[in-house]
């Protein structure tokens, strides 16, 4: 079953898709250029843990986000 | 002179090739953001003779942080522009590139990183991509030199096949096709770098890897440091330039200015390193014997720690503590090299986006991160009584530091944006970059330290001698005796202290202080007031307003600590 849920709530090693990002321009843009866009396919290494930030696998590279940034992308998981 | 810049993603190793093509070292680290100023050098193309520039890196063609404001100045002025692409993460770097193109301006592309696609599973068609691009493409790999010849034969060839400004989207879509046509990627296992590299983000693992990896890097600092100083610089001192020194004092006259000023005071009719206190004596051995072999042992386990790769995962790990201070995780970066130096610290935090959390930083550095030079001092003069001691320092400067970082949030309006940052893999580094960053930053060092101990010693005993010192002694008494619990002379320390405070912390060396008043005297000499150097840094990065406010926080904070320490302590 396909279910939407932030960054935050993924589980380690999880794969999911991108499919909102509630923020606006600047936000869309710095996502953007790590790699995190509409579409794009991450997993999740790490994160979240106490409110911390939440490690990404985008393509070839990794990426941090800070929690507050990361509760407002929202990917597409199967579960 | 024509300006070619050197632009691309940040951490893509422009620093690298810029060093590769000027021949002039810059500091190159594995982490986005080690360039927050630009440097220009010069190259041969054929005949000509151009002005290389080395930009900040940025990730788009809109400033976010500081730096990334000054790579869009520098675009406006440049004639050629080398852009030089990461080619394992060819996707991110092409948008760049392409917004690059639109912006008419002749280009030729370095693939740099090459070495490492074969690693990674990724073959590239540089082939097509030069057509594609309709410009020159060459695959580089900048700390080898790999590649670096042909760049420099492509620049004349460098073009522009003139392409319309495209949307966000349209340019994103457009990389996409690009990278679907020229690069293919094989599944492969992960590597053993790469599963540290994860595991030392990981809270679980992460932390006990943070807490070894710190306390080693402080065992091996301590250890260089302290080997270099117990087996090289004292004996040298000791047994080669002591003799000279003396007969150098017997040649004088030991009343006069000129003894006073070149040898300083004998103490039982002999020359001690620290307390006589005179240029050729206390002047040489604080900045070559005591400071230097710590500046040089911090400054070699930073740049391996930078170039392997560590410090984003550190910044990971304390993101939620720095925020409690009103910045992100990156910060720790800025903080690292104040612990170095203050003034490269302060320059870094240009890698922050918002004024609030520049203003943050920069003060809580100058007050209560102390540089390398006053902790090597600080150890060379407490140490001997005891880690405890010196820990008190520590402990109070780290308590300074997070006290004033939250009250500094409440108060400072303006916001603390969040940590987005990319993670770079892990690199084993050559000792070849490491010995050369490291060299450079101990010329900088001898260069800019040394003659302002040199002046700082210098004047300490004009004013000496003019009896300047009593007169304001009489006057600052109150302070220093009340509410510090130190001797009226301490504040000759203090006021030496504006000009370097490994000195001011050298001459509390000659007040015969017991351990207590060392440790009260030390914690505010760290805090108060930055040295001129760091003074003149504050002043360039935050503007005259935000200066004073920083000052004034720096005063009343050393006020404060200084008082509580000396009716804590026993």
């Amino acid at each position: 079953m396909l279910e939407r849920i932030p960054l935050t709530a993924m589980r380690t090693r999880e794969t999911g898709e991108v499919v909102e990002i509630a923020g606006g321009m600047g936000i869309l843009r710095r996502l953007a250029s790590l790699g995190i866009r509409h579409g794009v396919k991450v997993i999740k290494v790490s994160g979240a843990f106490a409110r911390g930030p939440v490690v990404l696998r985008v393509g070839g590279t990794q990426a941090v986000l800070g929690f507050g940034v990361a509760s407002r992308v929202i990917v597409k998981v199967s579960r | 002179m024509k300006k070619i810049l050197l632009m691309g993603n940040p951490n893509v190793g422009k620093s690298a090739v810029f060093s590769r093509l000027t021949g002039v070292h810059v500091i190159a680290s594995n982490y986005p953001g080690t360039t927050v100023e630009f440097t220009q050098g010069t190259v041969d193309v054929g005949e000509e003779k151009v002005t290389l520039i080395d930009v900040p890196g940025t990730y788009g063609l809109e400033a976010t942080t500081k730096a990334e404001e000054i790579a869009l100045k520098m675009l406006r002025e440049g004639d050629v522009v080398i852009n030089v692409i990461d080619a394992t993460n060819l996707e991110r770097n092409l948008h760049l590139t392409l917004h690059l193109l639109e912006q008419d301006i002749p280009m030729i592309a370095a693939l740099n990183v090459w070495d490492e696609t074969t690693h990674k599973g990724i073959t590239i068609d540089v082939e097509k991509l030069t057509e594609i691009l309709g410009i020159p493409v060459v695959p580089t790999v900048a700390v080898t030199g790999e590649g670096i010849k042909k760049l420099v034969s492509c620049i004349p060839g460098a073009s522009n096949p003139g392409v319309a400004e495209r949307s966000e989207e349209n340019r994103w879509k457009e990389v996409g096709s690009i990278v679907d046509k020229v690069q293919s990627i094989q599944h492969r296992h992960h590597t053993l770098l790469e599963l540290i590299g994860d595991a030392s983000v990981k809270p679980l693992s992460g932390v006990p890897i943070a807490v070894v990896v710190l306390f080693m890097a402080f065992k091996i600092v301590r250890m260089i440091g302290e080997g270099l100083i117990g087996y090289v610089f004292e004996p040298l001192f000791e047994r080669l330039w002591q003799p000279m020194m003396m007969w150098l004092s017997s040649l004088l006259h030991p009343d006069s200015l000129i003894h006073s000023i070149v040898i300083g005071n004998l103490i039982n009719g002999e020359i001690d390193f620290i307390q006589s206190f005179g240029l050729l004596t206390t002047g040489l051995f604080v900045p070559i014997a005591m400071v230097l072999p710590y500046v040089f042992a911090f400054y070699l386990v930073l740049g391996f720690l930078e170039d392997f790769g560590y410090l984003p995962r550190l910044a990971v790990l304390l993101d939620s503590l720095m925020h409690k201070v009103g910045l992100h995780g990156w910060a720790v970066i800025p903080n690292l090299l104040g612990l170095g130096c203050n003034v490269p610290g302060i320059m870094a935090t240009r890698i922050l986006e918002s004024r609030k959390e520049r203003m943050i930083a920069a003060t809580v550095i100058s007050i209560a991160v102390p540089c390398a030079a006053l902790q090597a001092m600080i150890w060379g003069l407490i140490g001997d009584y005891g880690g405890r001691y010196v820990g008190i320092v520590y402990l109070t400067l780290f308590i300074v530091w997070f006290v004033l970082g939250v009250f500094l949030n409440l108060f400072l309006r303006g916001r603390s944006p969040e940590l987005i940052m990319e993670i770079p893999p892990y690199r084993m580094p050559s000792s070849l970059t490491i010995t050369k960053k490291l060299w450079m930053r101990m010329v900088r060092f001898l260069k800019e330290a040394v003659p302002i101990v040199l002046a700082g010693v210098l004047v300490v005993n004009i004013l000496y001698f003019l009896k300047v010192f009593d007169v304001v002694a009489a006057f600052a008494s109150p302070v220093i005796t009340r509410v510090f619990g130190l001797p009226e002379e301490a504040v000759v320390a203090i006021a030496v202290g504006f000009l370097r405070k490994d000195v001011a912390v050298g001459m509390l060396g000659t007040l015969d202080l017991t351990v207590k008043q060392l440790v009260v005297g030390s914690t505010v000499l760290a805090m108060f007031f930055p040295c001129v150097a760091t003074f003149v840094i504050l002043f360039k990065e935050l503007g005259i307003v935000d200066t004073v406010k920083s000052i004034l926080v720096m005063l009343a904070a050393s006020l404060i600590v200084g008082g509580l320490l000396n009716a804590i302590l026993k």
